[in-house]
């Protein structure tokens, strides 16, 4: 064969690799865990506890503590202990607690990444190279902003606002961690983070670095549990909430904080449209277009996962993303080699499961590559859905799973038009040679993350967050300090 | 024989036309007949609001700063209407200044709340702000104008469009603004104002799908209904100044877009 036939030679199913597993034994795990609140671990006064499981293998991994209304209370009062003399530190001082957790979260880095993949179920490739070094950077960032901040608010004197009560998914769990407090402790707020029911093992871990830091106890309180858990902090004497996850656990979070005079910024869901004009480097959008939403199994809020091709050059990229979807890895999260790991729960495995036959039902015309799933565990195959109208679920509705719809568009207005059409307002992405055409469509892209020629890059110099129902309030960047300062004096 | 005056008809102001409340309603304030605005007058505001969104958005910056300016300089030759109809000319003037400082500011908004972002890799990467949209206000109740005023001007500046609730209890100096508007050049549905029962109305903008925004800033004892309302679409809440200017009352109806690109031959 020549070089040219070989490489566009379709893959053998049965093209195995060697297992290349990364080592568990940097990691322990304990039998169960308590509620770090005040520096100190503390049994869930409730009494509950449930296990957390690896969605790869089904295996129980730990007890962790469910923390009822008292235990929420006594966080939050922690918090509030610890706050008068935390904002009072010179934000050098503050800054300097936030340089050791980066540098110690640097040095652990191989026992988060592997912890991170066995609760959560991402392909370790991820949670080594894109989560735990991004959350690190994310400490080490805001860390240099703590005794910035009069020039990130020029003629202000930015204030704490007190203790904030955060509330994060299971998609991206030591990042979203690292998202939530790097910025609240800069700014001299103290915090209760609740990790989501599914991920709780890294920020219960990230407990330790906070010991090994030697912050001041109270200043960042962990407390797992279940929604009750989330609504009780939502409730509580909390004078700001932060919260990512869904569009719908937003709104009620909005609702439940109306009139209460507490802050909140909101990170909820999203259904990207991902654009490819005629003129795009099409291998490189191809990349672009398996990026957008096989990565992290698409359980990323910003996730491409409507796909816009212009009419004109829809087979050949169809072609050639079926192509490079036969050569992804499907399969053990601790392999080294894989590129899809396991679908974080058994639930949202059902959900995922439910939303791809509505696709079916509804007409649509749906593609698998070939690739075997491991029999344990939690496992979707990456689909992509040709033949798809804009009024079908999976055109509409954010799935949260490696799935694909595939639209098409004549011209740049219908583009932005379709693009548009729907209540989210996250990310989108184009691909285009066309300088000019980049700027036109960014301008009118209605979402607050614009990736031309690349998709899902993460920066904390980068502000994200949304428009429309993707939310309110940025993370990430000077635009992420504001969400926890008073700026009225 | 002495002149019988020409007394006005008090009506609403929508999409730069001046329209009876549909209901046909009206309400005594200031000794006159104020329309009564309806549900109806509120849904066609928004309707007016959206038409105009896109090409004030799309001004550019210089052209909304001299357009708030050219407002400004309106209401200076109505100066002592307006006095008359408000709480007198110190809070004329102060309103005219509102709307003159911010007028300066619609081109330095981008560099004022945008930024350029050394992102770690070979990417260009910046952020700009944008408007949220359809913004609906409701406006304190005192001081009538200057209230009004302090909120609409942040809202436009940036490029977005408004639906306003005016004092309930002195709405005539919001109907003078409104007049001061229409006659200026600001385009039509840009700014369209309500006058009525502010618990009758400000819900149906809480909780309307095609409004981006509420200004609750005046929204004494309605405002956690109103809240709860806007959480059906996420609108953006805002509480602002009622007699103060500052960027982050601009901000507060902004969005911020953040745009990646690669660095690459």
């Amino acid at each position: 064969m020549s070089d040219v036939e070989k490489r566009s030679a379709p893959v053998p199913a049965d093209w195995t690799y060697a297992p290349a597993p990364e080592s568990r034994d940097v990691v322990t795990i304990r039998e169960s865990y308590d509620l770090f609140i005040g520096g100190e671990w503390v049994a869930p006064r409730s009494g509950e506890r449930f296990a957390t499981t690896s969605p790869a293998t089904e295996e129980h991994l730990a007890e962790v503590a469910q923390a009822g209304p008292e235990d929420v209370a006594d966080a939050i009062a922690a918090a509030r202990q610890a706050f008068g003399p935390w904002a009072a530190l010179p934000g050098s001082e503050r800054a300097k607690y936030l340089f050791r957790i980066a540098r110690i979260l640097q040095e652990r880095a191989r026992e988060f990444a592997v912890l991170e993949s066995i609760d959560g179920g991402k392909p370790i490739k991820e949670s080594r190279d894109v989560d735990i070094p991004l959350a690190a950077a994310h400490f080490f960032y805001y860390a240099g902003w703590a005794d910035k901040l009069e020039y990130a608010f020029p003629n202000r004197t930015p204030r704490p606002l007190g203790v904030a009560g955060q509330i994060i998914p299971w998609n991206f769990p030591m990042l979203m961690l690292a998202w939530k407090i790097a910025p609240a402790l800069a700014t001299g707020n103290t915090v209760v983070l609740k990790p989501a029911e599914t991920t709780p093992l890294t920020a219960l871990l990230f407990c330790d670095v906070l010991r090994q830091a030697e912050l001041p106890p109270g200043v960042v309180n962990i407390i797992t549990g279940d929604g009750r858990t989330g609504a009780a902090i939502v409730d509580g004497d909390v004078d700001k909430i932060a919260f990512t996850g869904s569009t719908d656990v937003g709104k009620a979070i909005q609702r439940r904080l109306a009139g209460t005079g507490k802050r909140l910024t909101l990170e909820l869901g999203g259904k990207a449209a991902n654009i490819i004009f005629d003129d795009a480097a099409l291998d490189q959008a191809v990349e672009g277009i398996v990026n957008g939403i096989y990565f992290n199994q698409g359980h990323v809020c910003c996730a491409g996962s409507r796909l816009f091709v212009q009419e004109s050059i829809y087979e050949p990229t169809i072609e050639k993303l079926k192509k490079r979807m036969a050569t992804l890895r499907v399969g053990d999260p601790l392999d080294k080699n894989t590129d899809v790991g396991a679908i974080n729960s058994r639930m949202q495995l059902e959900k995922i499961t439910e939303l791809v036959q509505s696709g079916r039902d509804e007409g649509a015309e749906i593609y698998q590559p070939p690739c075997v799933l491991p029999e344990k565990g939690y496992w979707f195959a990456p689909t992509v859905f040709t033949n798809v109208a804009q009024s079908y679920r999976i055109a509409q509705e954010e799935i949260f799973g490696p799935v694909l719809s595939v639209l098409t568009f004549r011209t740049p207005e219908e583009a932005i038009e379709k693009a548009n059409n729907t209540p989210y307002g996250l990310s989108a992405g184009v691909w285009t040679e066309k300088g000019s055409r980049i700027l036109w469509m960014a301008e009118r892209l209605r979402a607050g993350v614009v990736w031309a020629n690349t998709y899902n890059r993460f920066d904390p110099a980068s502000p994200f967050g949304g428009y429309k129902e993707s939310g309110f309030g940025r993370e990430g960047g000077l635009h992420g300090l504001q969400g926890y300062v008073d700026l009225s004096a | 024989m002495s002149r019988l005056p020409i007394k006005k008809t008090y009506k609403l102001y929508i999409g730069g036309a001046f329209p009876r409340s549909e209901s046909g309603r009206t309400y005594e304030a200031q000794g006159q007949n104020v329309a009564q605005g309806s549900r109806k007058d509120a849904r066609d505001a928004v309707v007016a609001a959206r038409a105009a969104q896109p090409k004030w958005a799309g001004a550019t910056a210089y052209n909304r700063g001299q357009v708030l300016y050219r407002i400004a300089e309106m209401m200076e030759a109505r100066l002592d209407e307006l006095a008359e109809l408000a709480t007198g000319r110190d809070e004329v003037e102060k309103a005219i200044d509102r709307f003159v400082w911010y007028a300066g500011f619609a081109d330095k908004l981008a560099q004022a709340l945008g930024s350029s972002n050394p992102v770690s890799g070979p990417y260009f990467n910046f952020t700009v702000p944008e408007p949220t949209g359809v913004v609906a206000i409701v406006a304190p109740e005192e001081p009538p104008l200057l209230g009004l005023v302090s909120r609409i001007a942040p809202a436009i500046v940036g490029g977005n469009t408004v639906v306003a609730i005016a004092s309930e209890q002195q709405p005539l100096a919001a109907i003078e603004l409104a007049e001061v508007l229409a006659t200026s050049d600001l385009p039509g549905g840009v700014v369209n104002i309500l006058t009525g029962f502010r618990a009758e109305i400000a819900p149906w903008l809480a909780s309307h799908m095609d409004v981006n925004a509420i200004d609750v800033t005046g929204a004494e004892g309605i405002r956690a209904e109103l809240e709860v309302a806007a959480a059906d679409n996420v609108k953006r809440v805002v509480s602002g100044a009622i007699d103060g200017q500052s960027v982050y009352e601009i901000s507060a109806f902004l969005e911020l877009k953040t745009v990646w690109h690669p660095i690459g031959v």
